[in-house]
């Protein structure tokens, strides 16, 4: 896999005597779409914090882009393009869902631009995901699916190149299921990389081109959906022998 | 609030405060209005730290207290004039903000609250073995002769508050609605997802903290000329810190005009309470509106009246 968007080499994570991650490799191509999966506690959420920079990794590199993030603070990894949502919304309770997107929009995209064009830039974002109506709207009263939109409207506005969704879809009904995996579609349509953690197989199977299965904080499986759905290393993880 | 309205309004406060002094002949009052305005600056610049970043903290008022002894030491050294000293306790008290919030703001909430109340405690110790500026015993500062066109000493260093007021809640005001603010009020709602953002939430912190303590040092340079003695129990008095505290908390923490709304509220309530009551009873009002306000109204006065303007529009 020549030009990777994203590498991780090696990549291991303790916390005190318990090896969260052990010897993780992952590569993400650009405009690729990764699933992550694995039974709890397998480490994928681990993972996904060492690559945004939430956790440093003890062991191992990460490159995004050619150049090598390991050691550099989250927020700079915001400037370089990745982005990512988190399992439990955080939104910026004390604003409204429009600044909410302003944060991301004025920092990790750096727009510096004039304040009329952060707020175009933001109903654009809130148009593509749907929310645009909410604009005004305080972020702490929204409903479940319209937190996760605007978690991933929030990861959006920071004009990534690499969008990393922990779970969005968890505790959604069926048809709220598909609206956010059609806008994880939308956005990959326009070139940004996504890799999706995700319990609902349905969406996982549906979504990625490409799956990694993690199992007690190893790589125990990798392939097509397919291939991934066939692989008795998979099943055991998941049923036992 | 429209910016050409604001700044009309801090114009007319400001000539308000001009005619006062050519009318109103009672130093009482200029007394008063005073420590009203100097719990308003210390307010606002716990406000900052406290409210709009979301660290709270008990020792805030110990920088107020560190540009007390900032005017007392270049006075007596230097015998400098007071908007150089002003200025000065903003810079050292910013720049001490600075590096204690550097060391503690590893620290997140309770334990940041108790480092900041330890630093303090650190400052006050060493002001009390601080032979040069009075140590324990505390240092005397003679009013100076000349106070301009004013007609006491007291109208002219009230005049020199209400225009530092104004300026910190102009500054206030501004850092609220800007990139920076919002910055701020992120790192407050959730540094995590802040710093996935993009916000350099350490570097803001920073500059929190700076300014923070340089508002409150500002507060504190004019205060020796004031009561002229202090001494390290009046000036490190932790009756000071609750009080910086308690005002943007009865305020409103989230908005800019909590903070001025409570300690115009608190301060003038206590000030009629100590002439009438007792002094002593007007700490005890302090506390008792402090629980009541906490249990009933987390968000202040500012939160109230905005809960009652979204439900009358709903």
């Amino acid at each position: 896999m020549t030009e990777a968007v994203l590498t991780v080499d090696n990549l291991t994570k303790r916390f005190g005597g318990f090896t969260a991650l052990r010897n993780v490799e992952l590569h993400v191509g650009p405009g690729e779409r990764l699933g992550l999966i694995g039974p709890n506690g397998s480490g994928k959420t681990t993972l996904i914090n060492c690559i945004s920079g939430a956790l440093y990794n003890d062991e191992g590199t990460i490159v995004f882009e050619g150049r090598d993030i390991t050691r550099i603070p989250p927020h700079q990894r915001s400037y370089l393009g990745i982005a990512r949502s988190f399992q439990i919304p955080k939104p910026f309770r004390s604003m409204t869902v429009l600044e909410n997107l302003q944060v991301p929009l004025e920092y990790a995209a750096r727009s510096r631009a004039a304040h009329r064009r952060v707020i175009d830039d933001a109903m654009e974002v809130l148009e593509l995901i749907g929310l645009k109506d909410r604009a005004n709207d305080s972020s702490a009263g929204l409903t479940q699916v319209d937190m996760r939109k605007m978690e991933l409207a929030r990861a959006l506005a920071a004009k990534p190149r690499l969008l990393v969704s922990d779970e969005a879809m968890a505790g959604l009904s069926s048809s709220e299921v598909d609206e956010i995996l059609e806008i994880l579609l939308a956005l990959n349509r326009r070139g940004v990389a996504v890799i999706m953690i995700e319990h609902i197989m349905r969406a996982v199977m549906h979504f990625s081109e490409r799956v990694v299965v993690l199992d007690a904080g190893q790589k125990i499986a990798e392939g097509t959906p397919k291939e991934i759905v066939h692989n008795p290393d998979v099943e055991r993880a998941y049923l036992g022998e | 609030m429209k910016t050409s309205t604001f700044w009309v309004v801090v114009c007319a406060i400001f000539i308000g405060g001009l005619v006062l002094t050519e009318l109103v002949s009672n130093e009482y009052y200029f007394t008063a209005l005073y420590v009203i305005l100097q719990a308003t600056i210390m307010a606002i610049a716990w406000n900052i730290l406290g409210g709009f970043t979301g660290y709270v903290n008990f020792g805030s008022a110990a920088f107020f207290a560190v540009g007390a002894y900032t005017s007392i030491a270049l006075s007596k050294s230097l015998g400098l004039p007071l908007p150089v000293l002003i200025a000065a306790a903003a810079v050292i008290c910013g720049l001490i903000g600075l590096g204690v919030g550097y060391l503690t703001l590893r620290l997140k909430g309770v334990y940041f609250a108790i480092a900041t109340l330890a630093m303090a405690i650190v400052l006050e110790t060493l002001v009390n073995n601080w032979a040069y500026a009075g140590g324990a015993r505390g240092a005397y500062i003679l009013t100076p002769e000349n106070h301009l066109w004013f007609k006491s000493y007291i109208q002219m260093i009230f005049m020199v508050m209400l225009l530092l007021t104004l300026v910190a809640v102009a500054i206030s005001r501004k850092l609220n609605s800007s990139r920076l603010g919002r910055g701020l009020a992120a790192i407050r709602d959730d540094e995590v997802a802040a710093e996935c953002a993009g916000v350099p939430t350490l570097r803001l912190k920073l500059i929190s903290t700076t300014l923070m303590g340089a508002l409150m040092g500002v507060a504190g340079a004019p205060y020796p000329f004031f009561v002229t003695f202090v001494d390290p129990a009046s000036a490190f008095n932790l009756f000071i810190a609750v009080n910086a505290i308690a005002m943007p908390m009865i305020g409103g923490t989230a908005h800019w005009i909590g903070p001025v709304i409570g300690a115009l509220l608190v301060g003038s309530m206590q000030e009629i309470i100590t002439v009438n009551v007792s002094s002593e009873l007007n700490i005890l009002f302090v506390g008792i509106m402090l629980v009541l306000f906490i249990t009933l109204a987390p968000q202040g006065i500012v939160g109230l009246w905005q809960k009652y303007r979204r439900r009358s529009a709903s």
